[in-house]
């Protein structure tokens, strides 16, 4: 089992949202956060020029058995990408972790079956 | 003894410049002043309203978008009504009537020390219509919210004002109007429910339909981000209609208060009714039920207001209620996406309460029509009267805002694009993105 965790635009939400129910994957998580990482943006406060610390995200959570890690990365990186093959500075992030257990409240199923 | 006689030729000359101010000049009526200055504020009230009931209908993403899409036109339309929107509305028939022309209403440039025979100065007159001209147009922004550009909806803001509010208002309000003199008494509206709501709503319906749905609409499900807010607009909204309403008879004394109460009770006995007819259909009474009960009986009661009684204006809350829920569930049906109900509400509710005041009017009203018509003047011929307004309304607001819409889109985008419908609004109201968000964690 593998937590992937994906940080995206949060304009892309949306489209990732819809090829992951396209690629069957429902069971996600998805919260905002705001982070630091390579890009820079320039907002306008009162005519005044500013570029904010922390750019805001999306951050999308989604625990997967082996057989699906490939096909939800493949899904994020295309969805979540911006101008086409090139992509932007500020696409996001995926991160793969190993899962150690996964339980059910409802039933205390334990593992795989339980994602 | 020169000096004397030189000022007094000066005297002389200033009277004989400034004439005629000195010769018609009526009496201000205090009490009547003060009440409308009153109800020009309230009316202005409204518009507050209005951004934060729409602002806490829509996402997060839209919300400081969806409140300056009302903000806007408190700028725009003011500008507007000042240089041109009055003389086009009250000004003498010109051009076979389409609508009205006065150079002395030019920037209103003549009306310095006018007084109204009503007792009030015509600034007084002509601010508190200024503020109807307002939202008016802030009213149709619910029907395309969350998808159109910022740029786009000011240029049609002042477009449709000046060629479909001003003629509408015109025809309406204006003593040269045509529907103003149409039948024994007139098409009776009292406060608007022809030139406002019917007008809004159903030009919002043929805006929507041209832009076409939301992103995502109806399949993923669009939350209203927070109904607080939403319900504060209301009840100011409320507040704010005692202007509307109770202003529009431009007195301070028996159809003040006449409309004032049938405002009151069908507010009431709407939003009742609303959150009654939930709880049958749905199995609970909700808050934005309550929200749009209320919305629906004031709209209905807007242009009955000043010739119903108490139990006309209950019925007719009632009546707004049971016909504007349905609309809503038939816009579910047909599949159509007025974003936050502008047609459902203010088109349905203006179009009930304008054909079913037939039934209510008061007998004295009755009367003095029965004898302005030379014999008898039934609630038929009333109705009849009435259905006329409200089609020509219909017909005109449509075709109009079509061809407003289809020009503007040639030139200029009218819906957003792709990009910036999924970023939101808000993106391009020039805010940082939290500071817009009242409520952050709503995705």
């Amino acid at each position: 089992m593998k937590l992937i965790t994906a940080i995206i635009r949060e304009v892309q939400l949306d489209k990732v949202r819809e090829a992951l129910i396209k690629a069957e994957i429902t069971r996600i998580t998805v919260s905002r956060v705001s982070g630091h990482g390579q890009q820079r943006i320039e907002e306008m406060y009162r005519g005044r020029r500013i570029v904010p610390d922390l750019i805001p995200k999306i951050k999308i959570e989604i625990a997967v058995n082996e057989a699906f890690v490939d096909i939800t990365v493949d899904t994020v990186l295309k969805s979540a990408k911006t101008n086409g093959v090139e992509g932007h500075v500020g696409d996001g992030k995926i991160f793969i972790t190993p899962l150690e257990e996964c339980i059910r409240i409802r039933t205390g199923e334990r593992g795989g079956s339980a994602i | 003894m020169k000096l004397k006689r030189i000022l007094l030729l000066f005297i002389f000359l200033f009277a004989a410049l400034t004439g005629t101010y000195a010769s018609d000049r009526t009496v201000i009526d205090t009490g009547a002043t003060a009440w409308m200055l009153t109800s020009t504020a309230l009316v202005l009230l409204m518009v507050p309203g209005l951004a934060m009931f729409y602002g806490g209908l829509v996402r997060s993403k839209n919300v400081l978008g969806t409140i300056m899409h009302s903000f806007v036109a408190m700028g725009i339309i003011s500008v507007l009504w000042v240089a041109v929107g009055y003389a086009m509305s009250f000004g003498r028939n010109i051009l076979g009537g389409i609508f009205g022309w006065d150079w002395k209403y030019f920037f209103l440039n003549g009306i310095d020390t006018n007084i109204l025979d009503a007792g009030i100065p015509e600034y007084v007159f002509s601010m508190f219509q200024g503020k109807f001209a307002i939202i008016t147009p802030a009213l149709i922004a619910g029907a395309f919210a969350e998808r159109v550009s910022f740029r786009a909806y000011c240029l049609f803001i002042a477009f449709w004002s000046l060629l479909v509010y001003n003629p509408l208002c015109h025809w309406v309000w204006a003593q040269d109007g045509f529907l103003f003199n149409l039948g024994a008494r007139g098409a009776v509206d009292f406060a608007g429910g022809t030139v406002v709501h019917i007008s809004a709503g159903v030009s919002g319906l043929v805006a929507a339909m041209f832009l076409g749905s939301r992103r995502g609409y109806p399949y993923q499900v669009i939350r209203p981000n927070n109904l607080v807010i939403t319900m504060l607009g209301a009840g100011l909204l409320w507040v704010g209609w005692f202007g509307f309403n109770a202003g529009s008879s431009v007195s301070s004394g028996l159809s003040t208060a006449q409309a004032l109460t049938a405002t009151q009770i069908a507010a009431a006995s709407g939003a009742l009714s609303w959150i009654i007819i939930e709880s049958f259909h749905q199995g609970k009474a909700t808050a934005l039920g309550f929200a749009s009960g209320i919305l629906a009986g004031l709209v209905a009661v807007t242009p009955a207001a000043g010739v119903v009684q108490p139990y006309g204006a209950l019925i007719l809350g009632v009546l707004a209620s049971v016909l504007c829920y349905t609309a809503i569930q038939a816009k579910n049906k047909l599949g159509y996406d007025d974003s936050l109900d502008a047609f459902g509400i203010h088109g349905v509710g203006g179009i009930t309460g304008a054909l079913f005041l037939s039934f209510f009017i008061r007998k004295s009203w009755m009367e003095q029509a029965s004898a302005a018509s030379d014999g008898s003047w039934t609630i038929w011929n009333q109705l009849g009267v009435q259905s006329l307004a409200v089609l020509t309304a219909i017909a005109f607001s449509a075709v109009m805002t079509l061809v407003i819409i289809y020009l503007l889109d040639k030139f200029i985008k009218f819906k957003s694009s792709e990009k910036d419908e999924m970023a939101g609004l808000d993106r391009h109201i020039m805010v940082k993105e939290d500071t817009a968000c009242l409520i952050p964690s709503n995705i």
